[in-house]
């Protein structure tokens, strides 16, 4: 592990870690996927998590949402941790995510996608939706109204009574991110969020990635394409083998020794 | 013509009184169906709730209400208890696990001599039940399936169905939610047998065992899941259905055979499709811009 971890030029502000990985290893049965993983997302920051195919990346995203247990380690949020709790408290703690293999509600409309990512903050009691009392309604409707709000924010504005099935594939990369946003999260995880989209998408999406920056959510994000993620991040983590092998700023990575092995194989 | 109307209620007040039961029967799996459980126990809550109610009113003379009250609250605790390790489980293992339950409440109520009957069952059950009850009971569960739909909740169990990782990680209990619809629908079950042995005065181990499951499973299904007068509907059809073919004598079964088996591969989402309605009908689906109102899950402001 290359330890690069003196803050840079970059706009690194805050040096509080906002989640933190302390030698995380996950083993499938004898294989191993990760192994003493550790780095630590500033609060406010851009931090991207790159490698080759199968190093254990999407991995790293499932430990932290909570859906696979980690084998050692510790994982925490704000110094709270992590382990043993089922997704659904992590994403009340302020993690949300978006998925490399798109899984939004598909037979919903988008409205409806959105508001289900409102379920936790939607504080109605069962009178008030059993008599559908003021509460509820009122709840309802700002939600509603929220929904269109965050669908408008990604770029899919007017389109809230469609059904999700119907929107391209870009934009239900889109109505992810809004549903993700809807959670009120303080961090966000984006698993390959231009995966598979082509360069006016991307352009499109990186647009939108850096309003939400702007709003001051911390952003992790794993992300295959260079430009994207080299444009966007201001700190980056690089892991092979289920090993982190560099982290740091763009530029330190960009000439790392062993990130270009790991992408481009070893001279002979 | 109130001659007529008593004539027709003489002849048909039961048929239109075993609608309403299985109506309500249809509605209990279209809970668990709605969060994409595949649970088959709600034949043996609605025995469960039989029992316990028919029991209290013969055995201690309980004034119907709490009978009725105790036969939807023992299906529901029972749900809770059985619930908590069989709905970590899905698809089919989930059918095999809650068909096994319900083979062993079947086993029970056949051995429980003493306090059952055993294979004769109970007889002699006050005929307590009126037919309001019936329409009353169904509409309160239609009313309150209706608002659980439209609330943060029937959202959450439909993101379930979807795709349960993606609900859990909008911050949905999925658990908690798969128990709710569970223990709701066992209470429905319940509700159900309890009302349907005080219509009948007899009850027996065998009307609560697989066949019913499956009965009950085949009006959701073929009325459709994705709204709730599916379920009505489909409760409605195949209770009338047997009825209307009575005329083909030997051949009615296997008559009534065939048109759910048609039913299945021409619609299948069931009967009550809206989505397939409106392309039938030449309304534009879903890419309108109106309020969205006329999909069959619509929580959009009202």
């Amino acid at each position: 592990m290359s330890a690069l971890t003196s803050p840079s030029a970059s706009a690194v502000s805050a040096p509080a870690p906002m989640l933190a990985l302390d030698k995380v290893s996950k083993r499938f049965g004898g294989l191993s996927v990760l192994e003493d993983v550790s780095f630590a997302v500033p609060k406010g920051c851009v931090f991207g998590l790159i490698g080759p195919n199968g190093a254990g990346k999407t991995t790293v995203f499932n430990l932290v949402t909570g859906l696979i247990a980690p084998t050692g380690g510790a994982i925490t949020l704000g110094g709270e941790s992590l382990i043993g709790k089922k997704p659904h408290r992590i994403t009340r703690l302020g993690i949300a995510r978006t998925f490399q293999n798109i899984r939004v509600f598909k037979e919903m409309t988008l409205r409806e996608n959105v508001v289900v990512g409102m379920h936790t903050h939607l504080g109605y009691g069962v009178p008030q939706w059993l008599f559908s009392l003021p509460g509820y309604r009122a709840a309802e409707r700002r939600a509603a109204e929220r929904a269109e709000e965050l669908l408008s924010w990604v770029g899919l504005g007017g389109r809230a009574s469609d059904i999700a099935d119907n929107l391209s594939y870009g934009g239900q990369r889109r109505l992810e991110l809004a549903r993700a946003l809807a959670t009120e999260p303080s961090l966000l995880l984006l698993d390959e969020p231009v995966a598979g989209m082509n360069s006016g998408e991307k352009d499109e999406l990186m647009a939108v990635i850096g309003r939400i920056v702007s709003r001051g959510y911390t952003i992790f994000l794993i992300e295959h394409d260079m430009r994207f993620i080299m444009g966007l991040c201001e700190r980056i983590a690089v892991i092979n083998f289920g090993r982190v092998i560099a982290e740091g700023p763009p530029d330190a990575i960009r000439s790392d020794p062993a990130v270009i092995e790991a992408y481009l194989g070893r001279e002979e | 013509m109130s001659d007529w109307l008593d004539t027709f209620w003489a002849i048909y007040s039961n048929l239109v009184l075993t609608i309403g039961i299985n109506a309500l029967l249809a509605l209990s799996i279209w809970l668990t169906l709605s969060c994409g459980l595949l649970a088959m126990a709600n034949a043996a809550f609605m025995g469960l709730g039989a029992y316990t109610a028919s029991l209290l009113t013969i055995n201690a003379g309980a004034p119907f209400p709490v009978a009725v009250l105790a036969g939807v609250a023992l299906p529901t605790v029972v749900a809770l208890i059985v619930g908590l390790p069989t709905l970590r489980l899905s698809g089919v293992y989930l059918a095999m696990a809650t068909l096994g339950f319900g083979e062993v409440v079947r086993i029970v109520l056949l051995n429980a001599d003493s306090l059952t009957g055993g294979a004769l069952g109970l007889s002699g059950i006050p005929q307590l039940t009126q037919w309001w009850h019936i329409v009353l009971a169904a509409l309160i569960v239609l009313l309150v399936l209706r608002q659980l739909r439209r609330s943060r909740i029937g959202r959450a169990l439909e993101a379930i169905k979807e795709d349960q990782v993606a609900a859990s990680l909008m911050g949905v209990d999925v658990m908690a939610h798969k128990m709710l619809a569970f223990a709701l629908g066992a209470a429905i079950a319940g509700l159900a047998g309890a009302l349907s042995a005080h219509l009948s005065s007899y009850i027996g181990p065998g009307e609560f065992g697989f066949d019913r499951g499956v009965d009950i499973l085949t009006m959701t299904i073929f009325g459709g899941i994705g709204g709730l007068t599916g379920p009505v509907l489909g409760a409605a059809v195949i209770t009338v259905l047997p009825e209307l073919l009575r005329s083909f004598r030997d051949y009615r079964t296997m008559i009534n055979g065939a048109i759910l088996v048609l039913v299945v591969l021409f619609l299948p989402k069931g009967l009550w499709d809206p989505a397939r309605m409106r392309s039938w009908f030449g309304r534009k689906p879903s890419y309108a811009p109106t309020t969205g109102a006329d999909s069959p899950s619509a929580e959009g402001p009202r």
